[in-house]
Parts: structure tokens; sequence; C-alpha cells
């Protein structure tokens, strides 16, 4: 477990340096060592947030200071405490084996999936089979990012990996269900992009004002089950 | 409890400390840029220091007020007047009811903060009331400000309506606070950095520019991050990505407002406090977080220079900035007893 500083107020605990060789566990092991840094309670510690083989650790240096009572230890102080949670955490019953599993409702057809053919060109199946094998298969959240509520799902069929677009898109419409490289994402709002759109759910996968905030949360699974223009319009109101 | 905006200017919004606690889910930290200047301007009016104030870029701004109100404003050198008196940055000036504030181009840097007693109150959404221009919520309707748009503001604190009657004769305070927090900006600047994780990922050619060379602003500047212009930074190692469907060269992960990012192309971008909470450029290095107020200012064709400290320094240098404004705090209260 290799902790680096990222600025001057924030950390870096990488718990794994490869994703794609071992998504579950690495997905389950970055999972593992956010809870037990955040059951530690660290003083300064601001909040936590976690991306593929890592978790990001931000805090208040002068906060750090206080607690340390010294201005040149805040790094050596806060490694120090999140390490003493990864070897209490380690004796503790693990209560990260549960994680939610959530359906999301895809409308495939043309209206929405707009590079629908592109991908089922670069697979070379075709577009019935594309939207098959996506919407049979089961996702994991690996991260949310590059937009408020903006999920990252690992678990996508092999075949189905296509190349982002070169030109990417000014203006992506909201709850566009796209595939780039290894992933499949949900644009949560209308934004430019790059990957490749298949679907579009109704579901709203980011509001401001809930807390959560988000739909998705790293470590969800996620399942898409495909749905008829009427359900879609039925759903969206 | 209201002020008319009778013109927005170039780009004006509502901005607070910012919004802590959600980047798990993706939204930005966001708020002031220079979080020092809002704090200072609102320690100047009677605010408390994260209360809500207006980020004003390239000024172009006028307001009129319909009560009587405190504002104080720092940043870059912006030319503000009320009515035909300038009002200089980190000075607190009493405005009267009926009287209009403006704000000229800034000759030097490109943004400032306005604190205005009694807080600009817009609703609170996930814990702040900054506006995230991006994803277009918080602030005043998630937007920036339009002409002819009318903003809540709260009651003054019993510390602004003394200043309003120590302030009566005179206008402007003569206190202020280090010419250095009321005006940060440089136009040659040099930024102190640590390094980044990725920065042996850079050859010994790359880390030799980055520390010794200029580097100038590009047009590609935003809330989100300055993009610069200068000698080619490249990497010592070949990530190109290994899958051939992938074009992200690096597993994404954290980045935070400070962070110098360089893309495929070798040139350096830094991040600023509306940039995303996670990318896959390499880092080769952080603005130190008491230069941040400097980066706040960068404006295209501005000339930057990087120098390196420790981290130690780093927190040094914060943990002294924060004494410094401690005592500040104590001066301001003598003024307002």
């Amino acid at each position: 477990m290799e902790i680096t500083p990222l600025g001057d107020s924030a950390l870096i605990v990488r718990v794994r340096n490869q994703f794609e060789d071992a998504p579950e566990q690495t997905s389950n092991e970055v999972l593992r060592a956010l809870r037990q840094i955040e059951d530690t309670r660290i003083p300064g510690v601001i909040e936590l947030a976690p991306a593929y083989t890592t978790v990001a650790v931000f805090f208040d240096p002068l906060r750090v200071m206080d607690d340390a009572s010294r201005v040149d230890h805040v790094i050596e102080s806060l490694t120090q405490k999140i390490h003493e949670a990864f070897s209490r955490g380690g004796r503790r019953k693990q209560r990260d084996k549960c994680t939610r599993l959530i359906e999301i409702p895809v409308c495939y057809e043309a209206e929405f999936a707009l590079d629908l053919e592109q991908v089922s060109r670069e697979a070379q199946i075709d577009p019935t089979e594309v939207v098959d094998l996506h919407r049979t298969a089961q996702y994991r959240v690996s991260c949310i990012g590059f937009t408020p509520g903006f999920p990252f799902l690992s678990g996508l069929h092999k075949r189905l990996a296509t190349r982002r677009r070169s030109i990417p898109r000014k203006e992506i419409p909201a709850g566009s269900v796209a595939i780039a490289g290894a992933q499949t994402g949900i644009y949560p709002m209308k934004s430019p992009g790059g990957w490749n759109i298949i679907g579009r759910t109704p579901l709203r996968l980011f509001n401001p004002q809930k807390d959560p905030p988000a739909l998705l949360r790293p470590g969800d699974r996620v399942r898409f089950r495909a749905i008829t223009r009427e359900e879609f319009e039925r759903l969206k109101r | 409890m209201k002020i008319d905006i009778t013109r927005a200017g170039f780009l004006t919004s509502v901005q607070d400390l910012g919004r802590l606690g959600f980047r798990q889910f993706g939204v930005s930290v966001g708020g002031a840029l220079d979080s020092l200047a809002l704090r200072v301007a609102n320690l100047l009016v009677g605010n408390a220091e994260s209360a809500a104030g207006l980020e004003i870029t390239l000024g172009g701004l006028r307001l009129r007020f319909v009560d009587d109100r405190i504002v104080a404003w720092c940043g870059g050198e912006f030319d503000a007047r009320l009515g035909s008196t300038s009002v200089a940055a980190g000075h607190a000036a009493l405005v009267r009811a009926g009287q209009e504030l403006m704000f000229n181009q800034p000759k030097i840097g490109c943004r400032c903060w306005l604190g205005i007693s009694g807080e600009i109150d817009v609703p609170i959404v996930l814990g702040s009331r900054s506006t995230d221009l991006r994803t277009s919520f918080g602030g005043f309707d998630g937007r920036a400000l339009r002409d002819g748009d009318t903003l809540p503001l709260g009651r003054n604190s019993e510390r602004a309506e003394t200043l309003v009657n120590t302030l009566g004769e005179e206008k402007i305070a003569h206190w202020k606070p280090p010419h250095d927090w009321s005006s940060p900006a440089q136009r040659e600047p040099a930024l102190r950095f640590i390094r980044g994780v990725d920065w042996n990922r850079f050859n010994d050619e790359a880390i030799q520019r980055f520390m010794n060379e200029e580097f100038s602003v590009t047009a590609e500047a935003d809330r989100m991050g300055a993009r610069l212009d200068g000698p080619e930074l490249k990497r010592a190692d070949n990530f190109a990505g290994t899958a051939a469907a992938s074009s992200a060269d690096l597993i994404s992960e954290a980045v935070v407002p400070g962070t110098i990012q360089v893309p495929p192309g070798g040139k350096p971008i830094v991040l600023l406090g509306d940039c995303q909470t996670i990318g896959g450029y390499p880092k080769i290095a952080h603005v130190i977080g008491v230069d941040l107020p400097i980066a706040a200012q960068l404006r295209v064709g501005d000339r930057v220079r990087f120098r390196e400290v420790s981290l130690i320094e780093a927190h040094q240098l914060l943990a002294e900035r924060e004494r410094d404004l401690a005592e500040f705090r104590v001066g301001i209260e003598l003024h307002v007893r």
C-alpha cells in the first residue's frame, strides 16, 4: 500500500497498480481501504474519494498540524494513522461484502443509439447482438467522475470494446449510455464527450437537491434493462 | 435586502469557500478560486469568512445598492469605483442606498472577489452557496449573473452596522490587509510547486525545461484550469495505452486544484477550483496552496515560471499565513468595536 502526497492538502493511497487484470478484486480492496480510513475518523481529514486503484484522502493541513502539534509532520502523521487504520481494520469483521445491485432501464432504439452502428462495425457483430451483450452483462461502478454522477462501469463484454470517437461531440444528451475502450458509462447531464452512444436511460443520475446527489456509488453493481420508447417516456415523467 | 445587477459583466458568479464532501460523486470543490481573497474581503465587511460573495472575471460589472452596505474586494488590479470615488483593493467602503459600484477591466490579473455585508443569501445546495457553472447548480439559479438580476442579501451583522456608523464620514476605511493578500496578481508570476506522483515519468530534459523555462497562458483558461504553451514536456517512458481500445494513458485517479497535468501533447495545464475530480493525465507537479491565489489570476498572455519547494515548506508557508490572518482578524476587531 503506497501513500503519496497529492499537492499539500491531499494524499493518494494506492491499493494496487493494475485494474484491468482483476477489476473485481481491485474494487473490493479499494472499497475496503476506503471504509477502514473512513471508520478511523482521522482528525483533519475532510473527505475521501475512491477511484479505480486508489483512495484519495483530502485533508486540512492546518488541522493536521494542530493535531500533530508540529508543522513538519503532516504527511508522516497522516500516513501513520492510515496504516493504523488498515491494521486495525484487518482484524475487524468485513462488512463490505454487501454491495447494492441497481437496475437501470435503457432504451436502445435507433433514435437514442447514435453510435450503435459504429460499435457494431468495430466489433463485427450485428447491432441487436451488441445490445444483447450490453444488456445481459453485470457491471460495477469503478469510480464516479468526469461530470458529477458519471459512473465508470467495468464489466463490459470484451467484444464491445470500442475506441473513442476521434472527434468528440460538442453536446451529448443527458442519460446517454455509452462505450469507450473497455468501459461503459452514463452521461448524467448534457455535456461534451467522445464516447460511443448506444442508448439512453430516463433515470436522473445526478440531482443536487438530493443527498447523496448521485444515483450510483462506487462499488455498486449495475444491470441494464432494455425498455421501449413508450416505457422511456413513461419513466421520464 | 437585495442588490440589483445593472450590468453582469464578462463573467460574474456567486461563490463561497466551495463544496466539500461530494468529490466521491464527482462534484468539484469549486468556490472562490482565491479563497484567501474572499475570506479577507468578508472579514473587512464584518461577515463570516465563509460567507458567499461575488467572483468577478474581467470586470464590466455594475451593482446598484438598495440599502446601506459595507463592501470590500481583493484580487487582480481592477479599477473599482463608487460614483467618482475609487475604491482600492482591501479597503472596506460604505455604500449608501441608491449608489452604484462599478468594476472596470483589470490591468493585471483577471479575477477579483467582492464581499458584501450581510452576504449573498442564495440557497445552500450540497453544503455550499457556490455556483457550479459546469453542472449548472448552486449559486444564483446555477448560472453566471445576467444584466437585470436581483440578488438576495442577508441582514448586516452587528459588526457591519458598527462599520456603517464609523465609516459614515470618511466612507472608505484607512486600514487594509497585506498587499499580497489584497492584490496577488502578477504579470510574470513564479508559482511554487511540489513534485507530483508522475514527476519521475518525465525525462531529464522535460524536468529541466519545466523548472527553468517560461510558459505562457493560452486563451484556454477558465475556472477549470489554464492551458499553458511553451517547451514541450516529454515523458521518459512510453505510456501509449497498451490496449488499443484505450485512449487514456494512465489509470484515472484524483486530481486537485493546483495539480499541473501534462496531456500527450506535452503542454501543461494548471488545474483550478472547478477542475474534474479525477483525471488520467500524468501529474508532473502541484502548485502549493499559498500560491493558488496567484494561479487564480492567470490570464491569456501571462508568462509563468515554476519554482520547486518542499512539501514541508508548503505547509510552513500555509501555517505562517494562517498565523498572519489570525493577527489581521484581531486587528479588524479593533476597528469594528
